[in-house]
């Protein structure tokens, strides 16, 4: 059986992890492969951490429960990596990829532990040059593309133009697409 | 052709409910039933549907005009969740009794108090005895599923009682995934036109629904809902094979997975049944005989089924995500142990998941290594054990 590959989002309320990690599933399942988007409700607030979880795998997903061991961790705040766990359950081989102005090697002094590659990009930058609002969850899918070629981003183009297509203005799709390449672009790994 | 699409298990059942296009549906919002209806109101908003789609003031409303709907020979929708099933409590029972084919998801959601909005079972084990058909769904997929199945199992001559699919709140209700949907033409034909056997609006041939019922016939018109209980058994097989036929998708009362030659099974519902069978692999490559009997349908309650499928397991754990607050086990437990009665098998109780505590693998694990120590004689399986809760 191939791997199920396990994603897990952290961000504050109104960052848009939600949208981020149900995103990711349908760019996936656009793929032909099998997936999961789900984030965690608790009471949450805009600026409370918050988390969200994408699965996906070649072969029909039957778990049911929380990812507790995920490959790759998305941070869309970095003030998060020191004041939640982002690192729980994760081995030396996982993926950290976090949103923020610092250096890969400024994130690490942070987490304080050894293994795990670390990536950085200046999302919330790009998100307020390219679409004019601090919401770093698109980008970060461009840079998780570049660090794990997990789908096409041309997929994850397309997903965008689906999930833009209605009610929102042409720009707001084009900055989020031109976002996202930039993240591809420009994420940094140590 | 199926189509492939990635939906939560709330819009998978919105969708079903799209393709069925029942003549009216009533509902009230709840989490995490809203965006169920949500979703289903953006179908009339758009013309989608034809449904007259009523909204009421409380649960208690939703199903009286559910169940007035009905009556008038309409094929009728609601869904709810938790202490919205228990405000309906009153007018489910009589839903069931006028012998109404109303089907009606429940999203599965703790009833308060403390007040919590995920998951448990404590909605639906309550109405257990409220002679309402309960199917359960394990994912997205089987959500879809059962609400196509249910309209032809309830509609069905020998049966005309409600049904509830029901399918884990969050877990499942707000989960995106992936799974297959029927052509609406399909669909649609699958659906059919519903004829009431009996209308209130048909003045050719006048009813009378819901009268008094004293002494002289009460008892009666209960044991012909026991009747209709236990003619639901062949009929949710029946439908289950016809719909196999249509999607590729069989269904029956139970799911039998990897059991033929285990000593320790586990029986469960809804959504764990899958991560179940995950762990179950993963023991199997390393050499223990485990395996899973899933319950689809809990009421009618598939004995004889369970019986000849637990028939050569040693060792058996019940989960139930509900108390049964002061009765020996829970809900699940002490019917499976009734249908066991006279075997061989030891039974374990493992209560979990409540108030939507999560049921993760290596929890599976644990229960699996518990009914290790109770078949070897290491632990008793007097009390019920309580999966990962502290103190």
């Amino acid at each position: 059986m191939s791997q199920m590959m396990e994603i897990r989002w952290h961000a504050r309320g109104g960052q848009g992890a939600k949208t981020a990690s149900l995103l990711l599933a349908a760019a996936a399942a656009m793929e032909g492969k099998y997936s999961q988007g789900f984030p965690d409700y608790g009471p949450e607030r805009m600026g409370a951490p918050m988390r969200g979880f994408t699965r996906i795998s070649e072969e029909p997903i039957r778990v049911h429960c929380a990812i507790y061991s995920p490959q790759i961790v998305i941070v869309l705040d970095d003030t998060l990596v020191s004041a939640v766990d982002i690192t729980a359950g994760t081995d030396e081989d996982a993926i950290i990829i976090v949103n923020t102005v610092k250096t890969p090697a400024e994130i690490r002094a942070e987490i304080g532990k050894p293994g795990r590659t670390i990536h950085t990009v200046n999302a919330t930058g790009i998100a307020i040059d390219e679409i004019g609002r601090p919401i770093p969850n698109a980008p970060m899918l461009g840079a998780l593309i570049k660090i794990k070629p997990l789908l096409g981003l041309e997929t994850v183009n397309n997903q965008i133009k689906k999930k833009f297509s209605h009610g929102f203005r042409p720009e707001v799709l084009e900055g989020n697409i031109r976002a996202i390449q930039r993240a591809f672009e420009e994420v940094v790994s140590e | 052709m199926a189509r492939r699409l990635i939906l939560s298990g709330n819009d998978a059942a919105a969708e079903a409910m799209r393709q069925i296009d029942p003549d009216v549906v009533a509902a009230f919002p709840i989490t995490p039933q809203t965006e169920l209806m949500h979703k289903f109101a953006e179908f009339v908003a758009d013309g989608d549907v034809k449904a007259e789609f009523v909204l009421v003031e409380s649960e208690h409303s939703a199903m009286s005009a559910t169940v007035g709907a009905s009556a008038a020979g309409a094929r009728a929708m609601t869904a709810t969740s938790a202490n919205g099933l228990a405000l309906m409590w009153e007018i489910v029972y009589i839903a069931a009794s006028m012998r109404l084919p109303i089907v009606m998801p429940v999203i599965n959601r703790a009833l308060s108090g403390p007040i919590n909005i995920h998951c448990d079972h404590s909605d639906t084990m309550g109405c257990r005895d409220s002679s309402w058909i309960q199917l359960y769904s394990e994912s997205a997929q089987e959500a879809y599923d059962n609400v196509l199945q249910a309209i032809k199992i309830a509609e069905h001559p020998d049966v005309l009682l409600p049904v509830m699919v029901t399918f884990d709140g969050f877990i499942i209700s707000h989960t995106a995934e992936v799974l297959e949907v029927l052509e609406d033409d399909e669909a649609r034909k699958w659906a059919g036109e519903y004829t009431a056997k009996y209308s209130l609006l048909n003045t050719d041939d006048p009813v009378t629904f819901g009268p008094l019922d004293l002494q002289d016939y009460y008892f009666e018109h209960k044991r012909q809902q026991v009747e209709a209980m236990k003619n639901a058994r062949g009929v949710i097989r029946e439908v289950g094979a016809a719909y196999g036929k249509l999607s590729g998708r069989s269904y029956d009362l139970i799911e039998s997975y990897r059991l033929e030659d285990a000593d320790t099974a586990l029986v469960a519902l809804g959504s764990t049944a899958g991560t179940t069978k995950v762990v179950i692999d993963e023991l199997r490559e390393a050499g223990r005989k485990v395996g899973l009997l899933k319950l689809r349908a809990f009421r009618p309650f598939p004995g004889e089924e369970i019986k000849a499928a637990l028939a050569g397991v040693k060792t058996v754990g019940v989960l139930d995500r509900a108390v049964s607050f002061g009765a020996p086990g829970g809900p699940l437990e002490k019917e499976i142990k009734a249908a066991l009665y006279g075997g061989e098998q030891t039974v374990g109780n493992f209560v979990y998941g409540l108030g939507g505590r999560d049921m993760s693998m290596g929890d599976i694990k644990s229960v699996f290594d518990e009914l290790d120590a109770i078949s070897a004689g290491k632990q008793s399986v007097d009390e019920p054990r309580f999966v990962g809760v502290r103190g």
